[in-house]
């Protein structure tokens, strides 16, 4: 595994009208990674997400985003957009397509912030704008056929079935270009065939050389899946390690006490 | 000094007047989050009305206490049937749906009760019957001062304490906080959410009438086009202090008031509503949760 | 099953009772306040009484089948997921169809000054500048969802920047017209910035403020815009100094019109089909997403307000040209809602639908002079009953798919 760190958290501190939803929380996500982001419901891992994305800005700590070869980025302060373009795509928990409008022009919507044309451009269609939407369209067209939903380009977004939303999403936010990709509860809502399918594809997006963060209740799924887990209660973090350092961990057996755990 | 103190109990005048409309706006902006377009024609409407009941009524005679408390008893009474009503068709069905629907709506509603009041009465001012009396012990005052300023500012403030008392410590009061919170949680624990926009609708309608009874005998006259110009300052004063939250519509309202009173009596009477529009704009740049409102999160 | 029960029968009745108590004081009496007369309009009550009973039973009747169709759909839903198209979409996705219609109404404005008479002509050239205007206010409220209620202030603007210039400095309308649209741009752009990065519904209240401001300084900044006495003597557009005889020159500015008309919808369908159409669609679905898929909102929806300000801008400059005299009260809000019932009833979004609105709430008032009075209670009621019952208009915007061949090519 390699040992270069793609993202790094430090202190990371969320503070709603007095209420700590995260505290003073530590994480490092290395290049190439699964890792997987774990705890009780309300334990703050969604809050995390939206820390980290820009949607909220936490009260205290440092976001560093560290491309390969590149210097790091600070991403506290910056818009979700501006995160986004820096290299982080999220889905999310209850999903937010965009729900009349078809499954290819969602994940065409992924594009915008890595294409250029202006209002000018789209009204001459002068032959760079051409070659970006037709760009757009490949591209879009091929990561659907990644996520297995290429037959169902023409459908709007809302008719799909709900396992097909979630692959949607992540093929959206592939569409971005991310380094690194935050999945928030993937497989929530899916039978096994399904939860099977997108282990596959979770692994062959990390095999093509992104970094991935999964949010998860689905146990099996953590287990099976990460390389590396975080455990967070109350807005802390209470362990971390590999998934077989994190099962035996008696901190995490009694967090977990009195919900149904089910180890693989 | 006399000259500036005529200003302030202008601008407070013109403060409770707006607090009264003001207030509708944000009770119902922190229920249904929905700018009420149409409750500038509520309040309009209300004046109407009374000045309808109030020359009937003079023509048989009744003595001037029972006129005034019959007309505004019935602008009361129909403002908050015409709120109701208009809650009903307009935005009932429209729950639910995109954010634009509704406030389409709105202003379709606006735009009906307008045309609505002057075709079927007149799109000329009408001179309102004078309702208040002028005590002779007023006079030495009346240079700063007139009664019908007094009668307003007596009004909203016993208006407002009443309203506040309610909000604070009935069941309905309870019931309205809890459905601005969380309509589909006050649902679930029992909050009949239906009635409870209703309630609040009739309540903010009630208020506007007693403004527009108010302030019609203060101005002396009213046309259909009244509420128009009053419902878009009474907006702008209910985002000045923080849409959603009732003490900031107060505030917000009195801030308005004075400000233009001031802007007018120092600067220029011509351009009486660019004062306020111009505070709204600066207010939604650098404190868009006005004044005493909270920076809300969307959950995500 | 009964299309109409008993339950509905008592519902209609109470309906109509309440309206009647509530429509009493101002529909029934009215006061003279000066001669100290009232005047009662019994009639009146009936009329309100019969109406509402009516109303309320046809409403009845539309739930009625409304619930019907949609059991219905439910069952062909489960039955067959694809393959169901509206109307509209199959009228637009069959060129077979939809073709010679477009074709044969092209043909019909082409000709039509060649049929009618200057009168007719000059109604239509109205009509189709409120096609612009609504075109453009499509980009805005349509299309980018942001209500903007003070639309008309840009058209004055625009209309404004002609007749000033040419006034004082003798400006030409081709040099004008770019001009004009700049300058409402600017003004689009001044407003936008501090509103748009709040919630949608300030910018209608800002909008609608902004544009009761410019009509307060258009009537009392006599020094500047001639009050509301308005400016009058506007040259009319030019064709290369050719002195053209009356009714020349009111046919030259009806295919100038024309021309604009074409040139916007050029214009707005390849910006729908574009980066920025897509994301504006987006932001109007979901907001929160779009930012997530790294789309700058206030950047995109600053574009489209101030694209849509463009439009107007080069309407007002038409308008003053056209009819060589403007005054302010060419620019009140009633413009501004006239504007918005077109886009609404003809569909957000939809450009065949706008057209379509356009025309007939010009055209129709136009030919119904007697119920001219009651214009604007109609477009009021239009507006409420259009987001009740059919809130994607009389054409529904229909989404554009991309076939295989677009990316083959």
């Amino acid at each position: 595994m390699s040992t270069e760190p793609i993202l790094s958290v430090r202190g990371l501190i969320m503070e709603f009208g007095g209420i700590r939803a995260l505290d003073k929380l530590d994480l490092t996500i290395q290049n190439g990674q699964i890792a997987a982001l774990i705890g009780p419901n309300g334990a703050g891992k969604t809050t995390f997400f939206n820390c980290l994305t820009g949607i909220y800005t936490p009260t205290a700590g440092e976001l560093h985003l560290s491309p390969s070869g590149q210097p790091s980025r600070r991403l506290n302060g910056l818009k979700p957009n501006q995160v986004t373009e820096a290299g982080l795509a999220r889905t999310f928990q209850n999903i937010r397509l965009f729900p009349t409008m078809t499954v290819l022009e969602n994940v065409m919507i992924g594009r915008h912030c890595r294409t250029r044309a202006k209002i000018l451009g789209a009204i001459l269609r002068d032959p760079r704008t051409l070659r970006e939407e037709k760009e757009t369209v490949d591209i879009s067209r091929s990561l659907l056929h990644k996520v297995g939903l290429a037959d169902l380009a023409d459908e709007v977004a809302k008719n799909l079935p709900y396992g097909a939303q979630r692959r949607l999403e992540i093929a959206r936010a592939l569409a971005t270009e991310p380094l690194l990709l935050l999945l928030d509860e993937p497989a929530a809502g899916m039978n096994p065939q399904e939860t099977q399918k997108l282990i596959g594809l979770i692994r062959n997006i990390r095999d093509e050389g992104l970094s991935i963060l999964l949010i998860e209740h689905d146990m099996k799924l953590v287990m099976s899946l990460s390389d590396y887990i975080f455990v967070v209660d109350y807005g802390r973090k209470i362990a971390e390690g590999v998934p077989e350092e994190v099962r035996s961990n008696p901190v995490v057996i009694k967090a977990y006490l009195g919900e149904e755990v089910e180890y693989a | 000094m006399e000259y500036f103190l005529e200003l302030v109990f202008s601008g407070l005048t013109r403060g409770s007047i707006y607090a009264l409309i003001a207030l509708g706006y944000t009770m119902v902006y922190g229920i249904i989050g929905l700018i009420n377009f149409a409750h500038g024609e509520v309040y309009m409407i209300g004046a109407f009305t009374a000045l309808i009941v109030a020359t009937v009524l003079n023509m048989y005679g009744l003595p001037l206490p029972a006129v005034l408390i019959l007309a505004s008893v019935a602008a009361i009474i129909w403002a908050a049937a015409y709120g109701f009503t208009i809650e009903r068709l307009a935005y009932r069905p429209l729950r639910g749906a995109p954010r634009l629907s509704p406030l389409i709506s709105a202003i379709g509603m606006s735009i009906f009760l307008q045309n609505y009041v002057m075709l079927a009465q007149t799109p000329n001012f009408l001179p309102f019957p004078e309702l208040i009396p002028e005590p002779a012990f007023l006079e030495r005052f009346a240079s700063m001062v007139g009664t019908t300023d007094l009668a307003i500012l007596t009004v909203t403030s016993v208006v407002m304490i009443l309203l506040t008392l309610m909000i604070k410590f009935t069941r309905t009061g309870k019931a309205m906080r809890a459905t601005a919170q969380d309509q589909t949680m006050a649902f679930l624990v029992g909050v009949n959410v239906d009635t409870v926009i209703s309630i609040t609708f009739i309540t903010g309608s009630s208020l506007a009438a007693i403004g527009g009874v108010l302030i019609a005998s203060h101005i002396g006259q009213i046309n259909f086009y009244i509420g128009f110009i009053a419902g878009i300052k009474a907006f702008t004063a209910a985002v000045l202090g923080g849409i959603g939250s009732i003490p900031g519509a107060v505030l917000g309202s009195f801030v308005l008031g004075l400000t233009e009173s001031f802007a007018t009596g120092y600067v220029s009477s011509a351009y009486e509503d660019v004062f306020a529009f111009s505070l709204l704009v600066l207010i939604l740049i650098f404190r868009p949760a006005g004044l005493l409102g909270k920076a809300t999160i969307e959950k995500v | 099953m009964n299309v109409i029960t008993l339950k509905d029968c008592r519902k209609a009745l109470l309906t109509a009772l309440w309206f009647m108590f509530l429509t009493f004081p101002i529909l029934v009496v009215k006061v003279n306040t000066t001669e100290h007369l009232v005047i009662w309009r019994w009639q009146n009550l009936i009329y309100v009484g019969a109406a509402t009973c009516i109303a309320s039973l046809l409403t009845s009747v539309y739930r009625h089948y409304r619930d019907r169709r949609g059991q219905m759909r439910q069952q062909e839903q489960q039955e067959e997921e694809a393959g169901r198209l509206s109307l509209t979409e199959r009228f637009f996705n069959t060129p077979a169809v939809s073709r010679p219609v477009f074709a044969t109404a092209a043909l019909f404005f082409l000709i039509f000054p060649l049929l009618f008479s200057t009168y007719q002509v000059n109604i239509m050239t109205t009509a189709l500048m409120y096609v612009v205007l609504g075109l453009g206010l499509n980009i805005v409220v349509g299309v980018a969802g942001l209500l903007n209620l003070g639309y008309v202030a840009f058209y004055a603007v625009g209309a404004y920047t002609y007749a000033l210039l040419n006034m004082h400095f003798d400006v030409g309308f081709w040099i004008a017209l770019p001009l004009g649209g700049i300058m409402a741009a600017l003004f689009g752009i001044l407003l936008g910035f501090p509103v748009l990065r709040l919630r949608g519904d300030y910018l209608a209240i800002v909008t609608l403020g902004f544009g009761e401001i410019i009509l307060l300084v258009l009537k009392n900044w006599a020094e500047f815009s001639q009050g509301p006495g308005g400016i009058s003597n506007i040259s009319r557009p030019g064709f290369f100094g050719v002195n053209m005889p009356m009714e020349t020159a009111l046919n030259y500015q009806y295919y100038l019109t024309i021309a604009m008309v074409v040139l916007t919808i050029f214009v707005i369908n390849r910006l729908q089909n574009s980066r920025i159409g897509r994301a504006l669609f987006a932001l109007r679905e979901d907001e929160i997403a779009c930012q997530a898929m790294g789309i700058d909102k206030t950047t995109v929806k600053l574009t489209a307000f101030a694209l849509g300000a463009t439009w107007a801008g080069l309407a007002g400059v038409l308008f003053a040209a056209k009819n060589a005299y403007i005054n302010p009260d060419s620019f009140t809000f009633l413009e501004s809602a006239m504007i918005l019932c077109i886009v609404v009833l003809g569909g957000m979004g939809s450009i065949v639908g706008v057209i379509i609105g356009a025309l007939i709430l010009i055209l129709l008032p136009e030919y119904l002079r007697a119920f001219s009075d009651y214009r604007m209670l109609a477009f009021g009621a239009l507006l409420v009953i259009m987001m009740v019952f059919r809130p994607q208009g009389i054409i529904a915007n229909v989404r554009r798919t991309y076939h295989k061949k677009d990316s083959a090519a």
